[in-house]
């Protein structure tokens, strides 16, 4: 059967181009390889000079909302869990759901290195029918958070993540605006759900989250 | 761990040319290609200890092809459009009629290297991938099927039009050139 088809040969091997991988990539593979570092390398191209202005500004925003988040008082919970479901909504809304887009949480977690100063737990083996639909930066609690997407059966979960002062907090649920909302904190990360899953089903993927990112998986 | 890398590098690294050759055919994209290349050596070395004795370079195609497909979804969703079946439909029509059954000889030592790179960057990528795997890589119907997750009678037809879009796209150029030449 293979051989019938030779006869049909274009010989692109010789009439097109092979492109032979360049040295320097299998020595950056040899160094990943080690180091498990993130795909996506720096262009060595220069950042076009018009974009320096726009890079240096946010840069002082940044620095800017750091600062300010030193001086004022971590929110309250009542005012965090307004933001969750302002920050879902609008995710929902605006139909900006996800920045990256994938079910596989070695594309979503190296996607955030270098966009957030803390890198967040990306787990897929939650709870069965919960798949991993990506994930986008957000701004929750006077800092960038990373948003995780997940859905059920047309039902769309948004976790975020950020740093906790704490190493656990056990797991709450809040009601708000109609959302489901649970909370807690595992290895020193705050963890945020909200939904409009019914409360039972949120609280048992939000164990199973909890539980995954405690094993470190 | 040390050990396991090495073992992966030796059974992994041999096929690094053509890793980056499906690469960069899908991503048209010399640099994509290079970071699509890492990611995917990345992942082979997760899985690495599910690839039982064989040909390692179809186990590693099939990864390389998985993130160029996530890349394309991300970056150019406009080419993944799910209308392969209407695709399949018409590409039967194609061959069965005007070409396929061409006697003369089919190589294309001859035409224009140029004109036959930009004819394969045209096609559509899942076109553009079976006519890699085949042409360049020469794996087998069997193996190219599995690499892209189709059917063998997939393959097969599209390989088949994907190579009568080649030769029509060579012969319309050499026809204009000719033209020119003789006005």
């Amino acid at each position: 059967m293979n051989e019938a088809d030779d006869l049909q040969r274009l010989g692109l091997k010789d009439a097109a181009n092979y492109y032979r991988a360049p040295p320097a990539l299998a020595r950056r593979l040899h160094r990943s390889l080690r180091t498990g570092a993130a795909a996506v390398e720096p262009r060595r191209t220069l950042i076009a000079p018009r974009w320096w202005g726009f890079a240096l500004s946010f840069a002082c925003g940044v620095l800017l909302t750091w600062g300010v988040s030193f001086t004022q008082r971590p929110a309250g919970e009542p005012q965090i869990a307004r933001e969750v479901v302002a920050s879902h909504v609008r995710a929902l809304m605006e139909a900006h759901l996800t920045d990256v887009a994938s079910t596989d949480q070695h594309t979503v977690k190296p996607w955030f290195a270098g966009k957030l100063d803390f890198s967040p737990p990306v787990v897929t083996n939650t709870a069965a029918g919960f798949t991993l639909v990506g994930g986008r930066l957000d701004y929750v609690a006077q800092r960038p958070v990373a948003a995780l997407v997940y859905r059920v059966r047309g039902h769309l979960i948004n976790v975020f993540v950020w740093p906790a002062a704490t190493e656990q907090e056990p797991m709450q649920s809040v009601t708000q605006q109609g959302y489901e909302l649970v909370h807690f904190a595992r290895v020193h990360m705050n963890y945020w759900l909200v939904s409009d899953l019914n409360r039972s089903e949120l609280s048992g993927f939000a164990e199973a989250l909890a539980n995954a990112v405690a094993q470190g998986s | 761990m040390a050990d396991r890398i090495k073992r992966f590098e030796t059974v992994a690294l041999p096929h690094l040319d053509a890793a980056y050759n499906l690469a960069r055919w899908l991503t048209r994209d010399p640099h994509d290609a290079e970071d699509v290349v890492q990611e995917a050596y990345l992942r082979a070395l997760r899985f690495f200890d599910g690839l039982r004795e064989g040909d390692a370079r179809p186990w590693l195609l099939t990864i390389v092809r998985h993130v160029c497909y996530d890349w394309i979804r991300k970056n150019r969703p406009q080419e993944v459009v799910g209308d392969i079946e209407e695709e399949e439909l018409r590409e039967r029509a194609d061959t069965e009629s005007s070409y396929g059954q061409n006697p003369e000889t089919q190589l294309l030592r001859a035409a224009d290297r140029a004109m036959v790179n930009r004819a394969i960057e045209a096609l559509p990528v899942a076109f553009r991938e079976v006519l890699i795997l085949r042409e360049m890589e020469e794996l087998s119907y069997d193996q190219i099927a599995a690499v892209a997750g189709v059917p063998i009678g997939t393959v097969m037809s599209r390989l088949s039009r994907a190579r009568a879009m080649i030769r029509k796209a060579v012969e319309g150029h050499e026809k204009r050139a000719q033209e020119r030449t003789q006005p």
